[in-house]
């Protein structure tokens, strides 16, 4: 799968579309693949607030669970539960299974993420 | 980076296959192994509605021969070897003195003195070590590590026969349930057993190392028509729990005994003297204070391997499996927990990762495969 161009990353394999103020959150194909069968998310309250590198829930595949990590600091303004229902879809579709989106407080914070060359040189 | 003083890691005979195949490989009891082929859940369905094919050549073999091959292996192993028939094979623990797990293995009657034992991987050097050790005063008989000489292919689920019949002249269905015989698949000499660790039916099959890639592919192939796929030790792992199949490490080790794991019924009662037995039997008339439990989580949650048992704010067990199951579809697990928690229908508390979760106990095993005629 080649990675979308118009979407950010991190080194903990989360991708972020920054749209205005808002920056929505999920985890790459590379991320999905890894953890093989999703079954299981724990996603946080609306109203949360988040600090980038801050754990904002987890994801669990029938062998292992690994933390979610916020890319960018900000209050949580919306939650797919739909995943919840079908968590399968981060598999599917990782790059549009959103997870949260975030209204970003410190806009300076997507200096530190990655572009979609930087991030495919991550991968190797 | 740990490489250089980690050893490298193992390879069985079919590495090659699994790498090319695109199998997902991780490192297992000192193993490079494949995890996946398809997924998780696609192998782990694929075995409880068709059939897998799982190599678990990892698994060790240890051979004890000898006049007195009978009486040294009612001496290290915790069931009835005497009441096996030559061709019959039996679940059975190695214990310690304590009564607590060295390992649990499958005992094979090759002959009237001659056994084959089939141990974790993990634990081949050290079982090997204690045999060794502790067959010598049993009298004249001999044991050898003879792990490399085998490798170990697993064909299970209820299209298994089907498959496997194709490829050999020995009529499956003469094969009972872990009975045994030797044969030819796919022209490779074989130990074919009707045995497994799915809670399917199903066959491992012992080959020469060097025709397992044969055997291997003969098998997926003569399988192909019935959707019979290559699967990994995760798939493996979520079938044994959902059918409640111990696992050393995990529900057994040398902290628990046969009869807090449930394994009573692995435990020759009846035969005289073996490594373990006055400390089960004071245990079986003292009472055991805890047992492994089923549970399913009534919370959203899933718990998993060394996760805490709480009540009253203080851990009383321990999590030993568990899993969002691939076929039931739910969350299940076992843990150790003490007595008075045991009856099914108790409520448990669970840590999940500073979170309390509820699960309920229930019966085991999970799932148990459907009588076919």
């Amino acid at each position: 799968m080649s990675y979308p161009a118009d979407l950010k990353y991190t080194k903990d394999h989360e991708w972020i579309r920054i749209s205005g103020d808002t920056a929505t959150v999920g985890i790459t194909d590379f991320a999905q693949r890894q953890l093989g069968d999703v079954v299981f998310l724990d996603l946080p309250e609306i109203g949360r607030q988040v600090s980038a590198g801050e754990a904002f829930g987890s994801i669990e595949s029938v062998k292992a669970v690994s933390d979610l990590y916020a890319p960018m600091s900000g209050e949580v303004i919306e939650v797919n539960d739909a995943l919840k229902n079908h968590p399968e879809s981060v598999n599917q579709q990782p790059h549009d299974s959103w997870m949260i989106k975030v209204r970003v407080a410190t806009p300076t914070e997507a200096a530190t993420l990655l572009d979609v060359s930087q991030y495919e040189g991550l991968l190797g | 980076m740990d490489t250089l003083s980690s050893p490298p890691l193992l390879k069985t005979s079919l590495h090659a296959v699994h790498v090319s195949s695109g199998a997902r490989m991780v490192p297992f009891a000192g193993w490079d192994m494949p995890v996946e082929y398809s997924g998780i859940t696609a192998e782990h369905l694929a075995v409880r509605t068709r059939a897998g094919v799982f190599d678990v050549s990892h698994m060790g073999q240890i051979e004890i021969a000898g006049k007195d091959a009978l009486a040294a292996v009612q001496r290290i192993s915790s069931n009835d070897a005497g009441r096996l028939a030559v061709g019959q094979a039996h679940l059975s623990g190695l214990l310690t003195p304590e009564g607590t797990f060295l390992d649990d293995l499958l005992v094979y009657r090759m002959a009237s003195s001659h056994f084959m034992l089939v141990v974790n991987a993990a634990n081949v050097s050290k079982d090997f070590a204690w045999i060794s050790e502790q067959i010598k005063p049993a009298g004249e008989a001999a044991c050898v590590n003879s792990s490399s000489r085998y490798a170990l292919i697993a064909v299970q689920g209820p299209a298994a026969r089907a498959a496997l019949q194709p490829l050999t002249a020995v009529h499956l269905d003469d094969i009972h349930y872990y009975w045994f015989t030797h044969g030819e698949v796919a022209s490779a000499r074989a130990i074919i057993s009707r045995t497994g660790y799915t809670g399917e039916d199903g066959f491992e099959i012992f080959v020469p190392p060097q025709n397992a890639e044969t055997v291997w592919k003969a098998l997926l192939e003569a399988g192909r028509p019935s959707g019979v796929i290559a699967c990994g030790l995760g798939a493996r792992d979520t079938l044994r729990l959902e059918a409640a199949m111990r696992l050393y490490g995990n529900e057994m080790d040398d902290t628990t005994t046969a009869l807090e794991a449930g394994l009573g019924w692995i435990v020759g009662w009846d035969k005289s003297d073996f490594i373990g037995r006055a400390a089960l039997l004071a245990q079986k008339s003292a009472g055991v204070d805890r047992r492994l439990v089923g549970f399913e989580m009534t919370d959203r949650a899933i718990a998993r391997h060394g996760y805490p048992v709480v009540a009253d704010g203080r851990t009383v067990g321990t999590v030993t499996s568990g899993t969002q199951t691939p076929f039931l579809k739910k969350s299940i697990g076992m843990a150790y927990v003490p007595v008075a928690l045991t009856a099914p229908g108790t409520t448990l508390t669970i840590d999940v990762r500073g979170r309390i979760a509820a699960a309920r106990v229930v019966p085991l095993p999970f799932y148990k495969r459907p009588t076919r005629a």
